[in-house]
């Protein structure tokens, strides 16, 4: 229950409320936060589909993951800085919808997933003998995104 | 014209299909996760190309070889969005043909199609050397705002603001929604 009260207080902060009062606020970070999205997305479908050897084969994935570090950086960034104030606005509602919290759990598994086992595999991707465990990497990573982008959509159908 | 797409939306709307759709429980939105999803490999990896070809990425690797590779992934994102697209305006026909969201998403997609034409057409001279021209880039610029503009203006088609059923609604938006005593 105490984060139930950390929830409240969240959402009484001032910018919780300068949110929910406004009609278009709500709307245009939504927006950006599929901006994010975007670029999010493609910079980790690309280095997933490396992973798995479909795309751009004839480059090497370490290559691949310094062009893609960037984009995925600034999409996360813009995910996280627009994600934060969209919570704070409704974090009592999220707080009773389920979809909320597998979105941030998996979302956690995610971004532990991407910063030790993922990272690691790539970086000794050249020396690897065996494929099935950098392919293995590439399919967990997209699926573990996939769920949390679509139970991030589905926080607002519930 | 105005009169005659809104009467076929008004007959799309009539259909037991769209009804279908329209009242299901979790078709509707499970096509909606669809299209928002779809954003990331459309969307996504042709930004990624776009920035390529801006120079602000891949730059060791040829322009050609990143088109030629990544674009066919974006081709099928934009197949998906296609698809769930025509489902979602299919199932409520008659309000999204009347949201100024929903034109101005249609607008911006033509300006989008035109500049990928005129891209697609200018393509060959996109050599493996690592030139770039001014056109291109211009093209690359124009890919990230008017695909980003598509997005925003998406998204906003679900709020009423400036529904026909406002009774407040300004004289221009009523004008602009292609608003009509028939409905």
């Amino acid at each position: 229950m105490i984060l139930l009260e950390l929830f409240d207080q969240l959402e009484q902060t001032f910018l919780g409320t300068v949110i929910r009062d406004s009609a278009w606020l709500f709307p245009v970070i939504e927006s950006i936060h599929l901006l994010g999205l975007a670029i999010l997305g493609g910079s980790i479908l690309i280095l997933d589909l490396r992973l798995l050897n479909i795309l751009l084969t004839s480059i090497p994935i370490n290559s691949i993951n310094q062009n893609c570090r960037l984009w995925f950086r600034i999409g996360i960034s813009v995910m996280i800085f627009t994600g934060i104030p969209l919570f704070i606005s409704e974090s009592i509602k999220c707080y009773y919808n389920p979809f909320f919290w597998i979105k941030m759990i998996t979302l956690t598994t995610a971004l532990i997933f991407t910063f030790t086992v993922r990272a690691k595999v790539i970086k000794n991707s050249d020396t690897y003998k065996n494929p099935i465990k950098v392919r293995a990497t590439g399919v967990f990573s997209m699926l573990c995104w996939f769920t949390v982008a679509a139970s991030g959509r589905w926080i607002g159908f519930y | 014209m105005n009169e005659w797409l809104l009467l076929i939306c008004l007959r799309i709307e009539k259909s037991s299909g769209s009804i279908a759709l329209h009242e299901s429980l979790y078709l509707y939105s499970l096509i909606e996760t669809a299209h928002v999803l779809a954003i990331c490999l459309f969307v996504g990896t042709l930004f990624m190309v776009d920035f390529r070809l801006l120079g602000w990425s891949f730059t060791t690797i040829p322009p050609q070889e990143i088109c030629k590779k990544v674009l066919p992934f974006s081709i099928i994102g934009f197949v998906i969005m296609l698809v769930t697209g025509a489902l979602l305006f299919y199932a409520i026909p008659v309000r999204t043909y009347q949201s100024i969201f929903f034109r101005i998403k249609m607008a911006l997609l033509i300006i989008a199609g035109i500049n990928a034409l005129i891209f697609h057409l200018n393509a060959r001279k996109l050599s493996y050397n690592f030139d770039i021209s001014r056109l291109t880039k211009v093209a690359a610029i124009t890919s990230l705002l008017s695909w980003s503009g598509v997005i925003i203006a998406g998204r906003m088609i679900a709020y009423n603001w400036f529904d026909c059923d406002k009774p407040d609604l300004n004289k221009t938006f009523y004008w602009l929604a292609g608003c009509n005593d028939l409905t």
